[in-house]
């Protein structure tokens, strides 16, 4: 009985997680709306672009002090494989890209309420191991074949933004890996298995120490616009609306300033 | 054939039914909603694009040169297992099962750690000859080894420990020496055995992912192969390739496991 009782509640789990799809699938499937509808609480699911890892980690920390009944889930990932997830029905409740293409292709699905707002905008660094091994000296240097160099893909909004600073400069670049999120670049660089990566500053930041950046010209004329916007189907609106208005807010301000990120 | 035996089959209770039922349904369903989503209209087409057609190619070079490293490193692996009275060869056998039951992402994670750039056998390959194998097809091949081998080495073992070791001791007697007598007798004698491990060693290898895009990372043509291609592809929010990709790799799955059921019901 005990053993059918378990084998059940295992079938069940599997059969969950498969529905929502994602690697975040149990997390979401168990989202509670919350009873209450004055105070916002209960659990909000918040899909967002890697690059806001750090801070919206930080975030989530804040808001335990002032919304102490919330409790903030993320699925960090790349904004358009998050985007992909919820046009095939993930569940969740809050969206935050690195770019508005990814955003524009979640309002066009109709998968979002209102319109979204821009809370902080980012921009590119050329960032190398500590003690730059390539002797990397700017961006011509990414289209040396003997360097590693890794990018990201260019459907993702790092990607998209890193082809536009290449076309800006006239370099073709030698990537050998295309990462499908900027973490993953960033990491490679950090660990010193790439000599080179164009990764968000915010994400240079991040890695403290063991990444330095190069000073490459004119990289803050191409800035990414983060949008945020609560989701059409969002299981807790109410907490949904109260993370926005926390990343669009005062403590959003403050926390992702202090990351690195542009007021927008 | 016993018609009584029949009914009895028929009588199946409730409480494993339903459970079977379930159970099939999480399995089959998902490939199932693959096949209704296909863009079926677009398939050719996709199939024969660029990408589509260079990760198959890639990952048809690198499954296949995995399961020949896998094959010569296995097979002696499962011959000391099988056949020698090695001090700790449960111990190693525990060892060389691992990546069968380890998350590949652990693996790629391990495999940087020591053979990437700064790891502990990768820095001196680099410091020494200026070798670095992330992001090479060589990385590929490794990461395939490192999780498909276990595959070959226990269907390999498997099939030592049933063979008829009387044929060996006569070959002894003769005179063979241990190495003609493992050529001449050994081998031949467990050749199915060798054959249906190195083809799970290569569907395995061909469906690798976690320790592929950790260790080697994700290039058009040098380490992106189909698997990766199929991720890359639903991340860059292009859903209808990863389905493709997904429906090429189930159908190469289908034809492996339909090609070994024989073998696998004759030896069950």
């Amino acid at each position: 009985m005990t053993r059918a009782r378990l084998a059940l509640t295992v079938t069940v789990a599997a059969l969950l997680t498969v529905a929502c799809g994602g690697d975040d699938g149990d997390s979401a499937a168990a989202a509670d709306p919350g009873e209450a509808s004055q105070v916002p609480s209960g659990r909000v699911t918040v899909l967002a672009a890697a690059s806001l890892t750090e801070s919206f980690e930080h975030l989530a920390d804040e808001l335990q002090t002032t919304h102490p009944d919330l409790e903030i889930v993320y699925s960090f990932g790349s904004s358009s494989g998050l985007v992909e997830q919820l046009l095939s029905g993930a569940p969740a409740d809050v969206l935050a890209t690195a770019d508005t293409t990814t955003m524009d292709e979640a309002v066009a699905g109709g998968v979002v309420d209102g319109e979204p707002r821009i809370f902080a905008r980012n921009t590119l660094a050329l960032a190398v191991p500590a003690g730059n091994p390539g002797n990397v000296t700017g961006l011509a240097d990414l289209a040396n074949e003997d360097l590693r160099v890794a990018i990201c893909e260019p459907q993702v909004p790092c990607g998209g933004a890193a082809q536009r600073l290449l076309d800006a400069a006239g370099v073709t670049a030698a990537p050998d890996t295309l990462t499908t999120d900027v973490k993953e670049a960033a990491s490679l660089v950090a660990l010193g298995e790439a000599d080179a990566a164009l990764i968000y500053l915010t994400d240079a930041a991040a890695e403290g120490d063991a990444v330095e950046t190069v000073d490459v010209p004119d990289a803050e004329d191409v800035v990414s616009d983060y949008p945020v916007a609560v989701l059409a189907d969002a299981p807790n609106p109410e907490g949904a609306r109260a993370v926005v208005d926390a990343i669009t807010g005062e403590p959003g301000r403050v926390i992702l300033g202090e990351a690195g990120f542009l007021e927008p | 054939m016993n018609p009584t035996r029949r009914t009895e089959d028929l009588r199946v209770p409730a409480g494993l039914l339903i459970p079977a039922a379930l159970g099939v349904a999480i399995l089959v369903l998902p490939m199932a909603g693959l096949v209704v989503r296909a863009p079926w209209s677009d398939l050719p087409s996709i199939l024969a694009s660029d990408e589509v057609l260079t990760a198959l190619r890639l990952s048809l070079v690198t499954a296949t040169v995995a399961t020949a490293a896998a094959l010569a490193c296995g097979v002696p692996i499962a011959w000391l297992l099988a056949r020698t009275t090695l001090p700790g060869r449960s111990v190693l056998r525990g060892l060389v099962t691992v990546p069968l039951v380890l998350p590949p992402v652990v693996g790629g994670v391990a495999l940087l750690m020591v053979f990437g750039r700064r790891g502990l056998v990768g820095g001196w390959l680099y410091d020494t000859f200026g070798i670095s194998l992330p992001f090479t097809t060589e990385a590929v091949v490794l990461a395939q080894v490192f999780v498909a081998m276990p595959f070959l080495v226990v269907a390999v073992e498997g099939a030592l420990r049933t063979a008829d070791r009387r044929y060996d001791d006569v070959a002894a007697t003769l005179g063979a020496t241990s190495w003609t007598t493992f050529r001449r007798v050994t081998l031949p004698a467990v050749t199915p055995g060798v054959l249906a491990g190195a083809v799970l060693c290569w569907a395995r290898a061909l469906g690798e992912f976690g320790a592929t895009v950790t260790f080697a990372g994700s290039f058009p043509g040098t380490t992106r192969t189909l698997p990766l291609e199929a991720y890359v592809a639903i991340n860059s929010g292009d859903s209808d390739v990863a389905i493709v990709l997904s429906l090429l790799m189930i159908a190469v799955s289908v034809t492996i496991l339909v090609g070994l059921r024989e073998r696998w019901i004759g030896t069950a």
